[in-house]
């Protein structure tokens, strides 16, 4: 990440960070949206419960990537950023689920309904707090960065197939499954898409921003401790 | 190579049989389960229950059994091993014996359970179908959490935690598939399950075929 562009001591992407989750936050409750059976208004969670669950997949693919790079390469500092990756990832995971049972509370009546979405999210969750227990309990740093790399790939790959394949097998309360209006039944509705899109990379660069200073304390700890 | 999986699975199979203690332990466990859930529950009358409780035993049986497949090992001899056979023989090897394992474990709970609880199932070949996937994929996930388990210092709490979350898909689509064996419903029903647990379990194996060289190297 460069910092060749910096405006008062901050680089551009993190400018970019602000100004789109800014521009997401005002926007997406401002601007006029289609009224949809069952969702009504409260389709703007949107631009907030939706936007969080994008960035944290990518948070966790870039997570597995340094994953796998860690396992071609031995390279410690990759290890360090594969785990703050799924670190930042579970953080938006979490306000993911706050943002969701919410809006589940006011639009279905219950904080928690058995749905094969909501419970791939559930797994998914309880997959990475496994991968920090596994962490936390390995001294050697070798030892943990491969194991914990191996476990990750193992079931982060698992993980997609139950978020991306078998959802669609069965019917689902969730927006855009059996029947339920979502993101793809307004497709033409092209003004959502103005707001949706940048707070995807608003929440992605907040959880990068996240990352990099993450990465940067440990970095120094572990110098600190040699 | 072939060879080496066949010599590696035959080496568990003795080994297993000069500690009997540990195999009978294994049934006795499923045994208790039964027990237990018969004494809890008396009768179980509502179908997706039956079916619900049967592959939760499952789980706890393969959990248990499994784990064992690399904590029994000492340093020493995972070091013997090196030495002797490649590391993906090793996986292969293991995962074979756990699904032989896991059958005859889903034999025992299956029997157990039936005499206890009853057996409302309608189409046993597609029920055994179902055991039989649902098994292996099981006996590749098992075994491989079990390796990494067993590297973090042999903590059967830990192989839990691993290994409960990424089994959630392969145990909901079991449980769907042999409910519909206990519906007596169509094959061409449950055609697409079928398909689905195959690919997951040739994903699954090819995954843990793949990542346990990097887990073996220490």
């Amino acid at each position: 990440m460069s910092n060749k562009f910096e405006i008062a001591g901050i680089s551009w992407w993190k400018w970019t960070c602000i100004l789109m989750l800014f521009y997401s936050l005002i926007q997406g409750l401002l601007i006029p949206v289609p009224r949809l059976p069952i969702l009504h208004e409260t389709i703007r969670n949107l631009f907030f419960h939706v936007t969080m669950w994008f960035s944290m997949i990518i948070m966790m693919i870039a997570s597995l990537v340094y994953a796998i790079r860690y396992l071609g390469s031995n390279k410690l500092d990759l290890d360090i950023k594969s785990e703050q990756c799924a670190y930042a990832g579970i953080f938006l995971g979490i306000l993911g689920l706050i943002t969701g049972s919410i809006w589940a509370k006011n639009t279905w009546g219950a904080w928690w309904v058995n749905d094969a979405k909501l419970n791939g999210a559930a797994a998914t969750m309880l997959v990475y707090l496994a991968y920090m227990i596994l962490r936390g309990s390995l001294d050697d740093e070798h030892k943990r960065a491969r194991l914990s790399a191996v476990y990750s790939i193992f079931a982060f790959t698992l993980m997609l197939v139950f978020i991306m394949i078998l959802p669609r097998l069965t019917d689902s309360l969730h927006p855009g499954n059996g029947g339920n209006p979502a993101f793809s039944s307004y497709d033409l509705d092209n003004r959502m898409r103005t707001v949706f899109y940048p707070a995807v990379i608003g929440w992605t660069l907040l959880a990068a921003w996240i990352t990099e200073i993450r990465v940067r304390m440990k970095r120094l700890s572990i110098q600190n401790e040699n | 190579m072939i060879r080496q999986v066949q010599f590696l699975i035959l080496k568990e199979i003795r080994l297993e049989w000069k500690q009997k203690y540990a195999f009978q332990e294994l049934l006795l466990y499923v045994v208790s389960t039964v027990f237990v859930c018969y004494l809890s529950f008396k009768q179980i009358i509502d179908l997706p229950t039956w079916n619900a409780l049967f592959w939760i035993i499952q789980l706890f049986a393969g959990v248990n059994a499994v784990a064992k497949s690399f904590m029994q090992e000492s340093r020493g001899r995972m070091l013997y091993y090196y030495t002797l056979a490649n590391s993906r023989s090793l996986i292969l090897a293991k995962t074979i014996y756990s699904l032989l394992l896991m059958l005859v474990l889903s034999a025992c709970n299956l029997f157990f359970y039936s005499l206890f609880i009853g057996n409302p199932v309608q189409d046993f070949p597609m029920f055994f179908l179902a055991v039989f996937l649902g098994s292996s994929g099981f006996a590749s996930v098992l075994s491989m959490v079990s390796a990494i388990a067993s590297k973090a210092g042999n903590n059967s709490t830990l192989m839990s935690i691993l290994s409960f979350p990424i089994l959630i898909p392969l145990l909901m689509t079991t449980i769907r598939f042999s409910k519909n064996a206990m519906d007596g419903l169509a094959w061409s029903v449950s055609w697409q399950y079928i398909i689905i647990l195959t690919a997951l379990n040739a994903l699954v194996f090819a995954l843990a075929y793949l990542l346990f060289p990097y887990l073996w190297r220490d």
